[in-house]
């Protein structure tokens, strides 16, 4: 049994060759569909999102390739964009789902998004009845590592954008934003994008003001708020807690003389100033002012920049809890791996004693219960004892991975366990030669 | 006090250590090493001190005030109260940064007190110089409360205009939370300690007549309460808070405990009778 798994994502490959691979939401069951349809695929589950796409799959035979998929869904070959797919197997490819879920192999590493992205297309895929026990053993495993690495790791919990700064900062302000009202001076994408985080977040009033009041109108009217000429913007100005300023003026706009009368006129209730503006639009003296707060682009980008650094300190441990758990998967999938043969001995063993026992019983005529009760343990004693040390040989072996396969065979072909009664049919037909690996 | 009210508040003591170790780990920035225990640590602290409260007023007979042990214990209970109060609207355990320090001396000191010594003068026995010091002692956990919520408003806005990104601001609350809280335990406990004020006075005045004006236990208590009125009329005209507000509020604290010291020099509160 082995997991493969084939995909690109946004580091080894451009837009242009993603595309080619992404799979819109509508087509996903028939793609995976095709996927489980190819020879020697058990099941299959498939990501698709702007970032990445990912085919996994568990098949039967190892050297299994998915390029029968490739041809029969996109209608091309795999190998024209060898350089850009990367494929992994087994522990590597238990590996890259765990780090997928987890979102450390994200652009924005401990960005929430992909782990509900995955959910999504593993829902898929067992709806369309493509996940069975193995698949869902990795899966599901998967998505506890990604709880795991949540919770005991800060690889998500700092904003890594100049807007979620701009909230967080205007949080540890405000405690919630519930009520609270924000004033766009001058119209801009990067200040657009900060008020709609706000907004998202709980601020409730939103006013607009601009050199062009036409401007002014079409944005407030985007964000269902106020559009204020700009020769009113000073008397205006402080009913507003958050101000996010993006004008193209030369100067700056706001001095710290008015950010005094804004306090008085306040009751020195605190304000927030963002800018965006370069050059600036808040003189940074006002930052010196009791209750006003300013932060202009390069503070939140170093804000940004020295999240950006916790991370990648915290994505080091979240890689080392990864590798722990892919430790622990392996090793559980080789005891299950192990499970089989050790029955199937147990079972080879008791039908060769009870074959030995109806051979002889005739020989030894009547026996009393005692006898019958003797001869029992007799045979058992002995096929215990025979059987102590391969049993414990195969589950020490099952713990040290390189070994257990060689070890495995051996038992089998020594006591020649070929067939399986917990074997299903196509695995018997994949079975060749001396090869008598199975599923657990 | 009796025998097992001392072992009660010892415990309480210890209880009240995790809270103060709470307190110097915050300091030292590793603040979410005991944050999972203080809670409860100090919550039980607050049943053993109630305990050992009660049993020392059953054992005596009656409240024995006199005792500046007793006291000491009253009103860091008191001031325990008032923090979980606010801690159970706010939900948060930073206050204790200020509050646990003060309430661990405080009880700490009575507790090694061996044997107290009880003044029993007939002054005491009335109920209400009860009810004056529970006032007033309820007036000072407010003003603590809202001194340490002053004190962290003062270290949170400077984190804030710093602009690197603390460790301080991850565990500090909101700058807004820890307003209300400064505020509201203001608000919460002026009219304790204007009563404590008025009902000492009443008490003194039938007792020793007008001339206890001159007590300098009286004058530093009168200014405290200025300062405290100071503090509420700033806030409430014009929303004074942040440095100017936590100056005022170190500076009513710091009479607060002159006018604690002054207890030695003061006739009134020995109870000497003139």
């Amino acid at each position: 049994m082995t997991y493969v798994l084939i995909g690109v994502n946004h580091r080894t490959a451009p837009v242009e060759v993603r595309e080619q691979f992404a799979i819109p939401e509508a087509r996903l069951p028939e793609a995976i569909k095709a996927l489980t349809s190819c020879a020697g695929v058990e099941e299959g589950m498939i990501v698709s999102t702007c970032n990445r796409v990912e085919i996994l799959a568990r098949t039967t035979d190892e050297g299994a390739r998915l390029d029968e998929f490739f041809q029969e869904f996109y209608g091309f070959d795999a190998d024209r964009y060898r350089t850009h797919l990367y494929e992994h197997r087994d522990r590597d490819a238990v590996r890259h789902v765990f780090r997928v879920a987890s979102s450390l192999d994200s652009m924005i590493v401990g960005e929430p998004q992909i782990l509900g992205q995955v959910k999504e297309a593993y829902a898929t895929a067992r709806a369309v009845g493509a996940v069975n026990s193995q698949l869902d053993a990795l899966l599901t495993r998967a998505f506890a590592v990604a709880k795991r690495v949540r919770n005991e790791t800060a690889v998500a919990t700092s904003a890594v954008s100049v807007a979620s700064v701009a909230v967080d900062l205007a949080k540890k302000i405000f405690g919630n934003l519930q009520g609270k009202s924000i004033y766009l001076v001058g119209a801009g994408k990067m200040s657009e994008l900060a008020a709609r985080h706000l907004l998202a977040h709980g601020a409730e009033k939103i006013y607009v003001s601009n050199r062009t009041y036409d401007r002014a109108v079409a944005l407030a009217r985007k964000f269902n708020g106020d559009a204020i000429p700009f020769d009113q913007l000073y008397e205006t100005v402080s009913q507003a807690d958050i101000v996010i300023t993006s004008t193209g003026a030369p100067h700056a706009i706001f001095r710290k003389e008015h950010g005094e009368r804004f306090l008085s006129r306040r009751r020195n209730r605190p304000m927030f100033f963002i800018d965006i503006a370069v050059p600036r639009d808040v003189d940074p003296e006002m930052n010196k002012l009791d209750g006003i707060f300013v932060y202009d682009i390069d503070d939140l980008q170093q804000v940004v920049t020295s999240h950006v650094a916790d991370r990648r300190v915290e994505a080091d441990r979240a890689e080392a809890i990864v590798q722990l758990e892919v430790d622990k998967f392996q090793a559980r999938l080789q005891t299950l791996d192990v499970v089989p043969t050790i029955v199937s001995l147990q079972e080879h063993l008791e039908t060769v004693r009870q074959a030995e026992i109806d051979r002889v019983r005739g020989r030894l005529g009547a026996l009393s219960p005692e006898q019958e009760l003797a001869v029992e343990a007799l045979t058992r004693g002995i096929v215990n004892k025979i059987m102590h040390t391969p049993i414990t040989t195969l589950k020490s072996a099952a713990r040290e991975s390189p070994e257990a396969t060689t070890v495995i065979d051996l038992v089998r072909r020594l006591f020649g366990l070929r067939e399986l009664k917990v074997a299903v049919k196509e695995d018997e037909a994949a079975v060749g030669g001396g090869k008598t690996r199975t599923r657990g | 006090m009796g025998f097992m009210p001392l072992i009660w508040l010892r415990v309480a003591v210890v209880c009240y250590g995790v809270g103060l170790l709470y307190s110097l780990l915050l300091l030292s920035k590793k603040g979410d090493l005991l944050a999972k225990v203080v809670e409860p640590a100090v919550g039980l602290g607050l049943i053993f001190h109630f305990v050992s409260l009660v049993e020392s007023t059953v054992l005596i007979g009656h409240l024995s005030l006199a005792s500046i042990h007793y006291s000491e214990s009253l009103l860091a209970f008191l001031a325990m109260v008032v923090f979980f109060a606010f801690f159970v609207r706010y939900r948060t355990t930073t206050l204790g940064i200020v509050i646990f320090p003060i309430v661990f001396v405080l009880t700490f000191f009575s507790a090694i007190g061996q044997n107290p010594v009880i003044i029993t003068s007939p002054v005491l026995r009335t109920r209400w110089i009860f009810v004056h010091i529970v006032l007033i002692f309820t007036g000072y956990a407010g003003l603590f409360l809202s001194f340490g919520a002053s004190l962290l408003y003062l270290v949170q806005e400077r984190a804030l205009k710093s602009k690197r990104p603390t460790p301080l601001l991850t565990w500090l609350p909101p700058l807004q939370t820890i307003d209300d809280i400064c505020y509201n335990a203001l608000l919460f406990g002026f009219p304790f300690m204007t009563f404590g004020i008025v009902t000492g006075s009443v008490l003194l005045v039938e007792k020793y007549g007008p001339m206890f004006f001159v007590d300098p236990k009286i004058v530093l208590s009168l200014l405290m309460w200025a300062v405290y009125l100071l503090l509420l009329y700033t806030r409430w005209s014009s929303g004074w808070r942040g440095r100017r507000a936590a100056f005022l509020a170190t500076f009513a604290f710091v009479i607060a405990i002159c006018a604690w010291i002054a207890n030695n020099f003061s006739r009134v509160h020995r109870f000497i009778p003139s």
